[in-house]
């Protein structure tokens, strides 16, 4: 899996796409490692764009808790914009709104974080 | 077979509320505007049309779940609180006339003991208690319960003929004209999930039991224990979010990973086991409806059917 990575407005941008689930979830996982390890106090926050994210499944959320957890740990700061419907209803089902910030769009996360 | 469930609550009994029934009354009431109500069977036509945590409940007994095969041996998961309304339909069905019980445990956490001492059955001479487990303790933790100053009738009073049977996990039994086996589970001091088989169906029960998700070597044994099953009784207690953070290590599972291990394993029904104690019914009848939508979203076999356990279901297989 690629991540497309833009330093936008001192925000970095991470677009991703695919299924994160079984076999899409270590790969994701493996490509945002170096930007999380950067993700400290006083560094750019992680907006990761889940526009072309198409499903994601227990072990992928799995794999944003364990993110969101590095991040906080080195106060650093990361969000998600842009869930399609379907990935937004399982962020509200598992109740992953409640742990990760959430933004309707990339220039919306983009405004509140820079 | 059918199961009927008896205690569905995780950790400790509830009860509901004044407030909760006034909650009640008020949302029917409410929706009774301008409906016809002159008739006693309007008004039970308008009740059996409300939603079900408004004209019913989910009910606050700890765990424990009936199997009914057909056979004269009884089987019961569990001695949660729901053991004590259990042991009130034996008698009314059965007198005092002798009784094998097969009980199988999950476990000797004190939710799914607490109702074996107003197990009435226990205390009748004739009856015949076969207590299973993969515990060794298990024994010591009944008589435990019981012994001063923590009950007034110490274990050495009860009157049937009680056995504790240690068994392994992960072999086959024949129990009562079932097929059982069990398989060990994630929790503190170890669960085990009981799978049963008569020929025709067959149940997993699969309650305090917490699941990595990120090992998948787990996940496919869970796959494999739950395999074609016609039901899981699963420990549903917590969101995902929740069960893999602050609640992580606490030993519970969530909706999601039912329905994704569910489907992994094609069983036909899942039914969501061990409610939150602090959840009223409005929050378990919400989190029915968002599993359920939850499977649609998956969906790509055959349906996985949802249903989360009340006190008093009965599911027919
Ligand atoms: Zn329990
Ligand atoms: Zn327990």
């Amino acid at each position: 899996m690629q991540l497309r990575a833009q330093l936008i407005n001192g925000i970095q941008l991470l677009s991703t796409q695919g299924r994160i689930d079984q076999a899409g979830a270590e790969p994701f996982s493996a490509a945002l490692s170096p930007y999380l390890a950067d993700c400290q106090a006083g560094q750019p926050a992680i907006v990761l764009d889940f526009a072309g994210v198409e499903y994601i499944s227990s072990i992928g959320l799995r794999a944003l808790m364990l993110a969101h957890k590095q991040a906080t740990a080195q106060q650093g700061r990361i969000a998600i914009a842009a869930l399609t419907p379907l990935v937004a209803e399982v962020f509200v089902i598992s109740h992953f709104d409640q742990v990760l910030k959430v933004y309707p769009t990339v220039a919306d996360a983009i405004e509140d974080l820079r | 077979m059918k199961v009927r469930f008896w205690g569905t609550r995780g950790s400790i009994p509830v009860s509901m509320t004044a407030q909760a029934v006034r909650a009640k009354l008020i949302t029917a009431l409410s929706g009774a505007a301008g409906v016809d109500l002159s008739s006693h069977e309007q008004v039970v036509a308008y009740v059996d049309r409300l939603d079900f945590a408004t004209a019913g409940c989910f009910g606050g007994h700890s765990s424990c779940v009936q199997l009914e095969t057909g056979g004269s041996e009884h089987i019961i998961l569990d001695m949660g609180s729901g053991a004590r309304p259990l042991a009130g339909h034996y008698l009314g069905q059965h007198g005092g006339k002798p009784q094998t019980y097969h009980v199988f445990m999950s476990h000797l956490h004190w939710d799914h003991i607490m109702g074996f001492p107003f197990f009435t059955p226990a205390y009748i001479p004739g009856n015949q208690l076969i207590i299973h487990s993969c515990h060794s303790e298990a024994e010591f933790a009944f008589r435990r319960q019981q012994a001063e100053p923590s009950f007034p009738v110490d274990f050495s009073l009860l009157r049937a003929d009680i056995r504790f049977d240690v068994m392994e996990p992960g072999r086959d039994y024949a129990v009562a004209g079932l097929t059982v086996s069990a398989k060990k589970q994630r929790h503190g001091g170890d669960s085990y999930g009981w799978r049963f088989d008569d020929g025709k169906a067959v149940v997993v029960y699969t309650t305090d039991s917490e699941h990595d998700v990120g090992d998948l070597a787990e996940r496919a044994a869970f796959a494999d224990f739950f395999h074609q099953a016609d039901l899981v009784i699963f420990d549903a207690m917590y969101s995902l979010a929740a069960a893999i953070s602050v609640k992580e290590d606490w030993g519970h599972s969530s909706n999601i990973v039912g329905v994704e291990l569910c489907q992994l394993a094609q069983a036909k029904r899942l039914c969501l086991f061990h409610h939150e104690p602090a959840y009223d019914d409005l929050q378990i009848a919400q989190i029915l409806n968002e599993t359920r939508r939850f499977e649609e979203l998956t969906r790509e076999g055959a349906p996985l059917e949802i249903l989360s356990a009340w006190d008093g279901l009965e599911v027919v297989l």
